[in-house]
């Protein structure tokens, strides 16, 4: 492809792109995200190709392996555009009729549309299941859409419309946009993204760094996975926008390893907007350049934290140190860094296309937009879910998740990872935001919701995330070590058997030094799983420690009693 | 200089300076463990943590050997919230480290003389504060010996865990910076030995051509030969018998 070099060459090219493309042709949107390939996602959308050839449909069809669209549950997931019908459970033995009955007779194939939990009926369309209707997909809506390797698709849905509207504006004028939508960091902290920009582009230093962190790591969690796979330019486009407005040459994608897909989809995209004049020296002829480097994480948890994660970029142990000194003043080798995560990035070419006055429309007081959610545990519609912020727990768990499988009883969702905390049945019409999370003790994080029936064990659960942190606590300071290590120690006895008088105030008592004293968020914020489930499930403690009962009956605490 | 305030008391300080040392200056005293004046500020035992509040009136609890003096800062060393703490991070480390004498009369020094966690065995009395391995690389320049893991089964280990490090010049600065005694040195009849918690290795020392006595090991001799840029000859009588 030959480099753009004006904002006009862009809009030719894209207008020649969906000049090309007729609007009422049918296309097969397979999804290939992750949860698709492991339903077998691949042999379907390999079928399809073959057998387009075979019915010589070349001309009435198009084939589209596109990203991750979200009901993981039902996969592997078609939908058939324009007309939006919604074929789920998709075998390689149903692509024949498919392609016969839908494409060629225009007739819907009932057995493979999905049927409606509350009323029991058929629903043929797409954005007619309760699943998506009460989403808002704006970060993630164009995952369907796209073939997440084609740059054209995403011009085609007016990618990099953004990034040739903002390089027409001022860093200041953009940077007062997105304080002014009110955007937060979708990582896990909620700090002011515009905010965060601002002062990396007052701090002194010639030389300064934007980051994407990709290094997704909480139990349960794979949003970012999703929108790095399934839609790479649109984070890149907003990490480009943001580097123009900060006034940084130099990005960097620090990604995990163990996310194959992304880091391949990541890299073209990359090849891509290079080969385009999106990325590299004198972006759309605007005299600005920016290059992105991929950087693979290592399998640590705690890299997700900036300073250690740029500690780990620089190729050093990856461990926090104290943020007495902002890494917006000094970052990644000394220098003035901005890091946000994947979503974040990809909520800035919504603003700055939109602008600040209508996606502040959206969400809460102070938690602006919407959040992308992976919805996991026992719940009848497993899969990522967009919704805007102040949504209640109920809604996400019951309109759209479908509720608890099986017929058992809600008990519990731990929100926010292994650092969040859980919340309980009386909690549920809490309105999802970053600042109610935090006042029950637990947290947006990096929007992981992991739901629970009663056949789950408090305790267990709390002994589980804890055991999850010691294992991936860097070790570097004492509570977060040693505490760990203890608070481990005092849960698994309670669950074997051994607990004691007293165990459930010393672990409140350590917990409160681990928030005091911890050196960074890893350490101060693990008491949350133990501290949540003591204050609203205690009684299962003392049950555990009083009577040697399980009330889930999870825990086997006889070993101790045949002694 | 900068103002501020410690413990109800006006004091002076350089500007740069930590608060740790600012404390210290006007002997004030703050526990601490990792804190080395050779090394960069680390951060990992706590114990330095105090109460500040800002001119800005923004209150939290710091590591002071890490935070600088500030104008109009008011620090709190000794607050309630701070001893208990102190008192737990001393009982974490009694867990870990039960026959350090070190943490033993630290943890009396803040009133506490017994813990309430499980003990662990095989730690010698090393906290992974880091300073040997700090030390070793900052100091030193050598980095001949590092902390290896994550999490609790971080240990301070040779490289390949071997009983060897072919970098290593046995200068013994690790044993030197290491608070607790965790890392002991040794010259007997020629012969260096220093042992880490979980690592040995021994050096050859070399004899001044004077006097007779052993003066350091041979390694190391040639390390100072080697980055000072002087011939090795020069280092065969002690700095004592030395023209």
């Amino acid at each position: 492809m030959a480099k753009l070099k004006s904002v006009g060459e862009l809009e030719t090219l894209r207008k020649s792109i969906t000049g090309k493309r007729d609007p009422k042709k049918a296309v097969i949107t397979v999804c290939n995200g992750t949860g698709c390939h492991a339903h077998g996602c691949k042999a379907v959308t390999v079928a399809f190709q073959d057998e387009v050839k075979k019915q010589k449909l070349q001309n009435t069809v198009d084939i589209r392996a596109t990203g991750c669209h979200g009901f993981c549950e039902r996969g592997p997931l078609v939908v058939i555009k324009p007309k939006d019908i919604f074929y789920q459970r998709v075998r390689v033995k149903d692509v024949p009729e498919i392609l016969t009955e839908t494409i060629g007779k225009g007739n819907v194939i009932e057995r493979m549309l999905y049927t409606d939990r509350a009323s029991g009926k058929k629903i043929t369309c797409e954005h007619d299941v309760p699943f998506y209707k009460l989403q808002k997909r704006l970060v993630f809506g164009n995952n369907g859409l796209i073939d997440p390797t084609s740059i054209d698709d995403y011009l085609a849905v007016d990618g990099y419309a953004a990034l040739a509207k903002a390089l027409k504006m001022t860093p200041a004028a953009i940077i007062d946009e997105v304080k002014k939508a009110g955007l937060r960091g979708r990582g896990g902290g909620g700090f002011p993204t515009g905010n965060k920009w601002e002062s990396t582009r007052q701090a002194k230093g010639k030389t300064k760094y934007v980051i994407c962190n990709a290094d997704e790591g909480d139990p349960g969690a794979y949003m970012d996975r999703s929108l790095v796979e399934g839609n790479p330019h649109s984070f890149l486009e907003g990490m480009i926008i943001g580097a123009y407005a900060i006034g940084a040459n130099q990005g960097y994608i620090y990604i995990r390893n163990e996310y194959p897909l992304a880091v391949r989809h990541v890299h073209i995209a990359i090849e891509q907007a290079e080969a385009s004049g999106l990325l590299g020296k004198n972006i759309l002829g605007s005299g600005f350049n920016f290059d992105i480097k991929i950087q693979r994480g290592g399998g640590a948890f705690i890299c997700g934290e900036s300073t250690a994660l740029m500690a780990s970029l620089e190729g050093r142990v990856g461990e926090p140190r104290a943020k007495y000194i902002h890494t917006s003043d000094q970052g990644l080798w000394g220098q003035p860094t901005n890091l946000n995560n994947v979503e974040t990035w990809a909520n800035v070419p919504l603003i700055i296309n939109n602008g600040a006055d209508w996606y502040r429309q959206i969400g809460t007081a102070n938690s602006k937009g919407t959040k992308i959610f992976s919805l996991v545990g026992n719940i009848t519609n497993t899969g990522l879910v967009e919704v805007p912020m102040g949504i209640t727990l109920r809604e996400i768990i019951y309109d759209l998740g479908g509720g608890i499988p099986k017929g058992r009883k809600f008990k519990a969702v731990q929100t926010g990872g292994p650092s969040g905390g859980v919340i309980p049945e009386s909690l549920l019409d809490l309105p999802v935001d970053f600042d109610e999370l935090d006042k029950v003790g637990s947290m947006m994080g990096s929007g992981g919701m992991i739901v629970m029936d009663d056949k789950t064990c408090m305790v267990n659960i709390a002994s589980y995330f804890v055991s999850f942190l010691e294992g991936e606590s860097c070790g570097k300071c004492v509570p977060c070590r040693e505490g760990l290590r203890q608070m481990k120690h005092i849960l698994t006895g309670i669950t074997e058997g051994r607990g004691k008088k007293g165990d459930i105030e010393l672990l409140e008592e350590l917990s409160a030094t681990l928030v005091d004293a911890s050196l960074c968020a890893l350490g101060q914020q693990a008491p949350n799983p133990v501290l949540s489930t003591i204050k609203h499930f205690r009684d299962e403690y003392e049950a555990h420690i009083n009577n040697k009962k399980c009330p889930a009956g999870v825990c086997n605490l006889e070993a101790v009693k045949v002694k | 200089m900068v103002k501020l305030t410690i413990n109800g008391r006006k004091i002076t300080a350089e500007e740069g300076t930590t608060i740790l040392y600012a404390a210290r200056d006007n002997n004030i005293y703050i526990p601490t463990l990792c804190e080395n004046e050779a090394v960069a500020p680390y951060g990992a035992c706590r114990l330095c943590l105090v109460e500040i509040k800002t001119a800005k009136g923004r209150e939290r609890l710091v590591t002071s050997c890490i935070y600088l003096v500030e104008e109009g800062l008011t620090v709190q060393t000794d607050t309630e919230r701070i001893q208990r703490i102190r008192k737990m991070l001393l009982e974490f480390l009694l867990a870990r480290c039960p026959e350090s004498d070190v943490i033993k009369d630290l943890a009396k020094k803040v009133g506490v003389t017994k813990t309430r966690f499980v003990k662990q065995k095989g730690n010698n009395s090393c906290i992974l504060c880091a300073n040997c391995a700090r030390t070793c690389e900052e100091v030193v320049g050598v980095a001949a010996i590092s902390l290896a893991r994550r999490g609790v089964e971080r240990e301070l280990t040779t490289p390949f865990n071997e009983d060897f490090s072919e970098v290593c010049i046995g200068c013994g600065s690790c044993a030197y910076s290491c608070p607790t005694g965790a890392i002991s040195m040794e010259d007997k009849r020629g012969t260096r030995r220093i042992k880490w918690p979980h690592n040995k290795m021994e050096f050859k020392l070399k004899k001044c051509s004077v006097c007779g006595q052993y003066w350091a090991p041979e390694k190391q001799i040639e390390y100072i030969a080697k980055t000072s840029g002087t011939p090795l000859s020069d280092y065969d009588a002690c700095p004592d018998c030395r023209e």
